[in-house]
């Protein structure tokens, strides 16, 4: 996805959340840190643009409740979780980049449920890549791409990267080498900026059909 | 920490990075205390066993608190009702530990380097909660992270203790830990309680409190310890009280923005007065709460994982 495809989304992700919820009652965002929380502030100001009113905004950091602690080699480094307002009774609004396993959003809603009770949790993601290891769902979904598990899918965030793009690209087993993602049908690629990993736009995936 | 070490035995050997690891680490759990729910599942199915075989309330209990705040299992061994009293000695009692494969022990001793036996005979991680005069790593560590909440940057910092410095493992570590980090340390003591030949560290050595206590940022005050006052240490409470007590008039000297510590139980009327421990200068409380905070982070990292 390139900068203005992933804006399109957001916008539209704004009108379906505000479809869904009848307006901004009630509403609270969190942002799963770390680009989930600039995707969700992103999504707080379109609302603000949108409706005119301010909805409570946090951000989440879920090292202390990931469930492989056990198997990572260095004490990971922890963010901060920000959660400046009651979420009881709130729909919140989790936001994060990538859906793949669902292990994150599972540690994120139960970080969420030990500030209180809210109402309801409704999920926003920029890119679905399936593969799930959990029963999540996303509510709110920015694209689907369906993907290889020795694919990856980049995200790059401009606050924090310095450009907005989605990039799908894979390893070739057992070598650390970046290839070109092969299909069978042909593909137009996109060659501005060149880059040497394909970047998927949303025409070239509906012409492949 | 990338590869941290299985033990925590005393600040002495701990690298300027390896300290600050900790020190913003602690600052995400003090979040996490403040929680309506303040607890956290990462140490969920561990079991943490406090070791302590001298009398202590509040390093046991922040032990304690810190590892069921990570939802880990906390059992507790207290000297008095133990089968030390039937003479078994320390190796048995770690070997039986051992045996019944706790994953983490937190030992208080009085004899120096009892830590260190354990930490080389049992494959449980084990953190020094003090050991005898040597070293109370923890404690140093939670100082520091009171200190740094006040002043940012420790470089040049001006340190003052104050009491019984010879006696104190909580001096030594602090000590220890503030030359690591470029602090300035002083020390003002009765003579009798100078360790010999300190000023060969880099420390300056006072023994009047009123001269000198106005330059410091920070005046941290030790416990007296009342038995020594039996071994001629000093001649009366009262005494020790009227040279080297933090009473109101010298708080009234001490720098605009500096703040007094104390690691705790105060003796009120001795080496710190009521009022003064009970003032908006004293950060003894907030030590306390940063001991929990800091002590989950010492948990947390000790206890994390290795690749399986």
């Amino acid at each position: 996805m390139g900068e203005s495809e992933i804006r399109r989304a957001l916008v539209r992700i704004v009108h379906e959340i505000l479809e869904k919820n009848k307006g901004i009652k009630k509403l609270g965002l969190i942002g799963i840190k770390r680009r989930g929380d600039f995707i969700a502030r992103r999504l707080a100001e379109r609302i603000q643009e949108s409706e005119g009113v301010k909805i409570p905004i946090g951000a989440l950091d879920i090292t202390l409740y990931r469930d492989d602690l056990q198997l990572v080699s260095e004490t990971p480094i922890i963010e901060g979780t920000d959660i400046p307002f009651n979420i009881n009774k709130k729909v919140i609004i989790l936001v994060d980049d990538v859906l793949y396993t669902g292990r994150t959003i599972r540690a994120a809603i139960e970080e969420i449920l030990d500030f209180g009770r809210p109402k309801a949790i409704q999920l926003v993601v920029l890119v679905d890549r399936g593969h799930r290891e959990l029963p999540i769902q996303a509510d709110f979904i920015g694209k689907k791409v369906p993907t290889a598990k020795n694919e990856i899918v980049d995200v790059f965030i401009k606050e924090f990267d310095g450009k907005d793009s989605v990039v799908l690209h894979y390893y070739k087993k057992g070598k650390d080498k970046v290839r070109k993602r092969r299909r069978k049908s042909r593909i137009k690629l996109h060659t501005e900026p060149k880059p040497k990993i394909k970047q998927l736009t949303i025409t070239d995936i509906d012409k492949s059909k | 920490m990338n590869n941290p070490k299985k033990d925590l035995l005393g600040i002495e050997n701990l690298a300027r990075k390896e300290i600050y690891q900790y020190l913003d680490l602690a600052n995400n759990f003090v979040e996490v205390l403040e929680r309506p729910i303040p607890i956290v599942p990462s140490l969920r199915g561990k079991t943490i066993l406090t070791l302590f075989f001298e009398p202590s309330t509040r390093t046991q209990l922040s032990f304690s608190i810190a590892a069921k705040r990570l939802s880990a299992d906390v059992v507790s061994f207290s000297r008095a009702t133990s089968s030390v009293s039937k003479g078994e000695t320390l190796l048995d009692t770690a070997k039986n530990i051992e045996a019944m494969k706790v994953d983490g022990v937190v030992v208080r001793h009085s004899a120096a380097g009892a830590a260190k036996y354990l930490a080389e005979r049992l494959g449980a991680f084990v953190i020094n909660a003090g050991d005898g005069s040597h070293e109370h790593p923890t404690q140093a560590l939670l100082d520091l992270m009171t200190m740094k909440h006040h002043f940012s940057n420790f470089k040049d910092l001006k340190v003052l203790i104050v009491g019984d410095i010879a006696h104190s493992r909580v001096a030594r570590s602090n000590i220890f830990g503030l030359k690591t980090l470029n602090a300035k340390v002083a020390i003002c003591a009765p003579p009798t309680m100078i360790p010999l030949e300190i000023e060969k560290v880099g420390i300056d050595v006072f023994s009047n409190l009123d001269d000198v206590i106005g330059d410091f940022d920070v005046v941290m005050v030790l416990r007296i310890q009342l038995e020594r006052q039996a071994s001629g240490l000093f001649p009366s409470t009262r005494e020790y009280r009227t040279l080297y007590g933090l009473t109101k008039e010298r708080v009234l000297k001490m720098k605009a923005n500096s703040i007094i510590m104390h690691p705790g139980p105060t003796n009120r009327g001795v080496e710190i007065d009521p009022d003064v421990a009970d003032s908006n200068k004293s950060v003894i409380l907030e030590q306390v709460k940063n001991g929990v905070a800091i002590r989950m982070a010492i948990l947390f990292i000790h206890a994390g994982g290795k690749i399986e």
